[in-house]
């Protein structure tokens, strides 16, 4: 096999990255599941837990249940919002924080508010929700450019950091730094392992667990082997209907209900 | 780095000879230093010049082969043994293949007295080359570096690719893509859409093949060895001239496989390179049209012309190999000739032209198979061809109510005593991706123990398979 691209002291061979799981317990039960078929020992969660979804704490308390063992967590701005519901309602998500915030308890509060905007992941990874760049500012890696601002803003807290791993923007890719130094946007194939050798710098973008926003109706995650350094991303079916059905029994906007049926 | 002497010991493996000293790399013959490791085949190690500190550009095709190889599998590419680190150990062991480079038989054969192949020869070498190519391309890769040095000859005739350092992987993300709107490849066997930056695109290597026809044909390079970037460009627009103006006795099926290769505009190529081994497989159902027939090039007209359309062109975005080789299949149908209905052959009719009708680049392959004992040498009315010929003849009249259109058809009678296995080794030889056969309307009971020509061929066959079925009323299903 391929000697010595082992990724530098990460501790796990397979890890699950979940983003934007937004309190979608079906989704969220689908892919861990289906992470553990692929042999994944540890997760990742890159933040936005909550929000848009019916079970908010069903799914911290998975969440948190996981951290207990070891997992990792950063805050989005999804979770910030439930923790400070903001006074006047503009967006739906302002609509989504007001119903989110009085069904969280303590613990679950407590949970959120300790979260870390980002976090690192054996010597060469860092976990973030949105950019590495003014991670506070919740910036949509929506191209190269913006792709870019993040991995230097990586590279400036570390240059060792080889792999930035993201959510936010609710569709899979991966950026890669190029030998000009230029980073390049890939489609990945989904279940296509990705060879994302650590003598470049990579930036994957791992997609929505719970609200799939690019047409297909199946969640989102992706698995890093730092052994192999490969990086496969995955699409999983999952009863999106009865999550559907769930947000419309709470009495969330329908919008949300039809959004997890149309995968828009 | 510089060269190892034999003996020298590298992450396990022992130096044996430099088979290779090129710009970028070295190649050596290796063994395990541990015999209990050997892989039961001989091995070569590749070691680029260039380290990772050397700077990053020229290592990236080292890189490029270093994700691809792996990946492949198959008879038609080195297999894979081992990697050294990148940034530490950079070298990367695979399978020595023995043989002859295509370049190598060039040279041996353009110094001989008979320098010009005979037409059968060029024929079996590139429809094993094309059939190699499109192995590769099956498995989504896209080799685009093909020429005489990375083809090799295998002695039973069948062809392996080297070097995959440029070649692009629809799956992988593509290193080499920053060099857009800068050419990656070998000048000479470059097509024009390479020469514009892009990449991916199977059929640049159905060009890059029809370059290495045209040179084995006629001795010539069809574009020369440009060396400058306006050089390069001629290809955009201009048509080579055609190779019986080197060589009047080429026949012109061959110049019209040749020039369709050569096409500047990506479309008019092959879509796939099984249909152009097909092609190659089956001279006497080439289709020849104005381009095998002509003996000078287009005129100055003309290529102002392309010229002026080629300085505006805008190239398509070509799609995936996978989907460029779903649309563009060999469909094969298996006709019978006896013990079958109208309305058997109605339906499968119907069947062809529907499948035809979705796979704008598809070919058609008509065969059937009649039994070996059926014609005989020493009775002149049933002699082998006089049958074949009443064959061909039945399976055009089927044919001729298709919508056939852009579409290439070719009649094939095979001689078996066993249907099904014929038709089978018929779909893997040409590497078919599309079987239609009629679904057996008689001894259905016996359907579930013993193994129908349909069934059978449902199970092995190497693509999918559509089993036709005659429109017949439920109840009479059940009477037989």
């Amino acid at each position: 096999m391929i000697a010595g691209l082992l990724s530098d002291a990460s501790l796990f061979m397979k890890i699950a990255l979940l983003s934007d799981i937004h309190a979608n317990l079906p989704a969220l039960k689908a892919c861990l599941a289906h992470a553990r078929g692929q042999g994944v020992e540890q997760f990742a969660f890159l933040g936005d837990l909550v929000g848009y979804g019916a079970e908010p704490g069903a799914v911290l308390d998975q969440v948190m249940a996981l951290v207990q063992a070891g997992a990792y967590c950063v805050q989005g701005n999804h979770d910030a919002a439930a923790l400070q519901v903001p006074a006047q309602v503009n967006t739906l998500g302002d609509q989504s924080a007001q119903w989110t915030a009085p069904r969280l308890n303590q613990e679950q509060r407590q949970f959120l508010s300790q979260l870390p905007l980002t976090q690192r992941l054996g010597g060469d990874a860092l976990l973030v929700h949105a950019s590495a760049d003014g991670p506070e500012r919740w910036h949509y890696i929506a191209d190269s450019n913006a792709a870019e601002r993040s991995m230097s803003a990586a590279t400036q807290i570390d240059p060792a950091i080889r792999y930035v791993f993201s959510g936010h923007v609710h569709e899979q890719a991966l950026y890669f730094l190029t030998p000009t130094a230029k980073l390049m946007r890939f489609n990945p194939q989904p279940g296509v392992p990705v060879p994302v050798p650590p003598h470049r710098q990579w930036l994957a973008i791992v997609g929505s667990c719970g609200q799939p926003r690019d047409g297909s109706v199946r969640a989102m995650y992706a698995v890093f082997d730092s052994q192999a350094a490969t990086i496969c991303f995955h699409r999983v079916a999952y009863d999106h209907l009865s999550a559907a059905a769930a947000v419309r029994a709470v009495g969330l906007p329908e919008f949300f209900a039809e959004r997890l049926e149309r995968g828009r | 780095m510089k060269l190892l002497e034999p003996g020298a010991e590298v992450d396990g493996f022992i130096i044996e000879e430099c088979i290779h000293a090129g710009g970028m790399a070295h190649v050596y013959r290796v063994g395990y230093a541990s015999s209990a490791r050997d892989p039961g085949f001989a091995m070569a190690m590749k070691i680029p010049r260039m380290t990772a500190g050397d700077g990053a550009e020229n290592i990236v095709s080292f890189e490029v082969e270093l994700t691809i190889l792996p990946t492949l599998s198959g008879l038609h590419a080195p297999r894979f043994v081992a990697a050294g680190d990148l940034l530490r150990l950079p070298y990367l062991v695979m399978e020595y293949v023995p043989g002859q480079t295509l370049q190598q038989w060039l040279d041996s054969h353009q110094r001989s007295a008979d320098a010009q192949q005979d037409s059968a020869t060029i024929a079996r070498i590139g429809s094993a080359l094309a059939i190699a190519v499109h192995s590769i391309h099956q498995q989504n890769v896209c080799h685009l570096d093909l020429k005489p040095a990375n083809v090799l000859l295998r002695p039973d005739g069948s062809v392996v690719l080297l070097d995959f350092g440029l070649s692009c992987h629809a799956h992988y993300p593509d290193l080499l893509a920053e060099e857009l709107r800068k050419a990656v490849g070998s000048p000479t066997w470059m097509a024009p859409e390479q020469v514009v930056g892009v990449r991916g695109d199977l059929r640049s290597d159905i060009f890059a093949i029809g370059v290495m026809l045209y040179e084995m044909a006629t001795g010539e390079l069809p574009f020369g060895s440009p060396t400058t970037d306006g050089g390069l460009r001629q290809r955009l627009w201009m048509t080579p001239a055609p190779p019986r103006q080197h060589r009047p006795d080429l026949p012109a099926w061959l110049q019209e496989i040749i020039l369709r290769c050569l096409e500047p505009e990506a479309a008019q190529r092959y879509p796939s390179a099984a249909q152009l081994a097909f092609d190659l497989a089956n001279p006497d159902q080439v289709r020849v049209t104005e381009r095998g027939q002509r003996s000078k090039g287009p005129g100055l007209r003309v290529h102002l012309k392309r010229w002026f359309k080629a300085a505006g062109m805008h190239y398509q975005p070509s799609p995936l190999p996978l989907t460029q080789l779903e649309e563009a299949p060999i469909v094969m149908v298996a006709v019978p000739h006896e013990d079958v209905s109208d309305a058997t052959l109605y339906s499968l009719r119907e069947a062809v032209a529907r499948s035809l009708g979705i796979r704008p680049g598809a070919r058609l392959a008509c065969v059937t198979v009649i039994s070996p004992g059926a014609s005989s040498s020493s009775d002149s009315e049933r002699s082998e061809t006089a049958l074949h010929r009443l064959h061909r003849a039945r399976l055009k009249q089927w044919a001729q109510p298709l919508p056939l259109g852009q579409h290439s058809v070719s009649y094939h009678v095979l001689e078996a005593g066993d249907v099904g296995l014929a038709l089978i080794r018929y779909a893997e030889g040409n590497r078919v991706g599309l079987i239609i056969v009629g679904a057996a309307t008689h001894g259905l009971q016996l359907q579930r123990f013993i193994d129908t020509v349909p069934i059978r061929v449902a199970r092995d066959a190497p693509c999918t398979v559509i089993l036709v079925k005659q429109q017949l009323p439920f109840e009479q299903l059940h009477n037989h």
